[in-house]
């Protein structure tokens, strides 16, 4: 089943036409409304003429993070305010978030992208889907219900939390497909048996999309067979669009990229060259037909391959493998990006702690946890309890309010964060399914 | 003012016995121990010799250490005598951020306070009561 057969299993030298149409629009587009991209494409010595096949895509300069962040707040949008409809953005410290706009437009792909990968997990217009990503500035909750009435199910907006409601609803509505993150979706599982349920045989779930975060192959199987579904993985970020960007079809083998809306390359990440199909490195995602917010060559820092061969499910669109890893030191905790340097930032703006810090992720109940090691200045008043814990407690409340994300902040014995002499060992990731 | 040494000890099994062991290897001799304990972790208050001393053999062991100054009151070992002490203070509007008391020999208990406010000690003194001087309680340094 498809959503849109004539896109999805278009032949490949037509869908290689399509892109080079589309990426020569875009580099007009993106040369001649985004003055950012005027100066980069001069610099680089390269004009929007110069596009005349698809492998020229190599000419164009990358667009990296900061440079969006840069761009704080709208400088990167091609539009006027007029035709902007929605706001999305990721975690960032204050005034430093990456802001993405979508015009009616941008949002009604968005809803095509992720509403064919609905169908690839059996979704139909009578399926009832639901959403229990985070709904707000973070594009998993609004993504998924906008792929969910794109294609005409029943969406129901849970949002992330209230486990037991959640339950309850996949049990009394029948709900066909979860769509949330990997940790979510096996918490859930977990408190569902805890609660006496069988969801296999009481849940009638035929599959779940799961994204925003690293999920291994063992988690998959375990949630597979604890909520008796089908997990279908699914990619996306929010500077390139939001989850939708590319997905696993019933195969399990990859995902597939939605190439009529994106171009995906991967590169060395040293050296930026292309490196052969097959051959692991970094993603490098163009947006195609976004109005508002289109990126060229935009460096996501997430290691994956192109599966070369085609895949069985008669989809022409190439497949990316399973993320596993990052080039850069980002984490991703419950779905949310979080850099050390934001960690770090909040922790510099406190005079009654040293700069020697420690993050430590572990899984709890299946959700990531993070706790925050931090010993006080040798001349803090620590002989009073009551100042240790409003120290923590307003450690602990800056962080959440720049990170979007809670953290246990434990104040420790100068000794036990080692020291190094060179680089210090400043993250400790021991969850469930991380190699690091 | 009684120096009493402050040791931050995380809870974590074995730690005070570390803190312990630093004190020892430095050859200095305990009077008192006070543990006030966190989920997380205790401050150890201490009465012991040298407590400058202590405290850099702590620094050195990689413990977050420090001096805090308390007062020491001697009352007779009586029914009734910590609370007239405490509702002196209260008259007196003086806080009390934490305390602790022992039973010393000889019919007297000592009473250890650490309070926030000025001149309190002439202030018992005034009221006659009687402050423990330092070398009572331990070998100065």
């Amino acid at each position: 089943m498809y959503y849109q057969p004539e896109v999805e299993t278009m032949p490949t030298q037509r869908l290689q036409a399509l892109q080079l149409e589309r990426l020569q629009e875009l580099a007009n587009y993106v040369y001649t409304h985004i003055p950012f991209y005027k100066h980069s494409f001069d610099a680089a010595g390269v004009t929007p003429a110069d596009i005349t096949a698809l492998a020229d895509i190599t000419k164009l300069p990358f667009t990296h993070k900061q440079d969006m962040r840069e761009a704080y707040p709208f400088k990167m949008f091609a539009v006027s305010q007029d035709e902007v409809v929605r706001i999305h953005a990721s975690s960032g410290t204050t005034g430093r978030a990456v802001v993405v706009g979508y015009t009616k437009q941008d949002l009604e792909n968005w809803g095509d992208c992720f509403g064919r990968f609905l169908v690839a997990a059996g979704a139909t217009k009578s399926s009832i889907v639901q959403v229990s990503y985070g709904y707000g500035l973070f594009t998993g909750g609004l993504g998924a219900h906008q792929g969910g009435e794109a294609l005409g199910c029943t969406v129901i907006p849970m949002s992330s939390g209230n486990t037991r409601r959640q339950i309850q609803f996949l049990n009394d509505f029948g709900t066909d497909i979860l769509c949330c993150t990997p940790s979510y979706a096996l918490h859930i599982a977990e408190v569902a048996i805890e609660d006496g349920y069988d969801p296999p045989s009481q849940f009638n779930l035929c599959a779940a999309l799961l994204g925003a975060e690293p999920c291994s192959e063992g988690m998959r199987r375990e949630i597979e067979e604890k909520l008796g579904v089908k997990v279908h993985d699914i990619y996306g970020l929010s500077e390139v669009m939001g989850p939708g960007v590319a997905c696993e079809c019933a195969q399990q083998q990859g995902l597939h990229v939605n190439e009529d809306h994106f171009i995906v390359e991967i590169i060395d990440p040293n050296t930026g060259e292309p490196v052969a199909d097959g051959e692991w490195g970094e993603a490098v995602f163009t947006t195609l037909t976004k109005q508002c917010s289109p990126l060229i060559r935009y460096r996501t820092h997430d290691i994956t391959r192109i599966l070369p061969l085609m895949c069985d499910c008669g989809r022409t669109f190439r497949r990316i493998d399973r993320i596993t890893g990052r080039t850069d030191d980002m984490l991703i905790i419950r779905g949310v990006n979080v850099f050390p340097s934001q960690i770090e930032e909040v922790i510099t703006g406190f005079a009654e702690i040293t700069a020697q810090y420690q993050i430590v992720l572990t899984t709890a109940n299946h959700l990531d946890r993070i706790e925050l090691r931090v010993e006080t200045v040798a001349d803090f008043p620590f002989d009073e309890i009551r100042a240790l814990e409003s120290l923590r407690r307003a450690i602990a409340g800056e962080l959440r309010s720049s990170l979007q994300v809670a953290v246990d902040v434990k104040i420790v014995e100068p000794k036990t964060i080692e020291r190094s002499e060179g680089k210090a060992r400043r993250i400790i990731d021991e969850r469930e399914g991380r190699q690091s | 003012m009684i120096s009493q040494l402050t040791v931050f000890i995380e809870n974590k099994k074995g730690h005070l016995a570390n803190a312990c062991r630093a004190i020892a290897n430095a050859g200095i001799n305990m009077h008192a121990l006070f543990l006030a304990d966190t989920a997380d972790f205790g401050i150890a208050r201490i009465f012991c010799d040298r407590p400058n001393f202590a405290t850099q053999a702590l620094r050195d062991a990689g413990f977050r250490a420090k001096i805090t100054p308390v007062l020491a009151v001697r009352i007779p070992d009586h029914k009734g005598c910590l609370a007239d002490l405490l509702e002196f203070l209260d008259s007196e509007d003086v806080n009390i951020e934490y305390g602790y008391c022992y039973s010393a020999n000889n019919g007297y208990a000592i009473d250890v306070l650490k309070v926030s406010g000025d001149e309190v000690e002439e202030r018992l003194t005034l009221a006659g009561y009687q402050l423990v001087a330092p070398n009572e309680i331990y070998e100065l340094d």
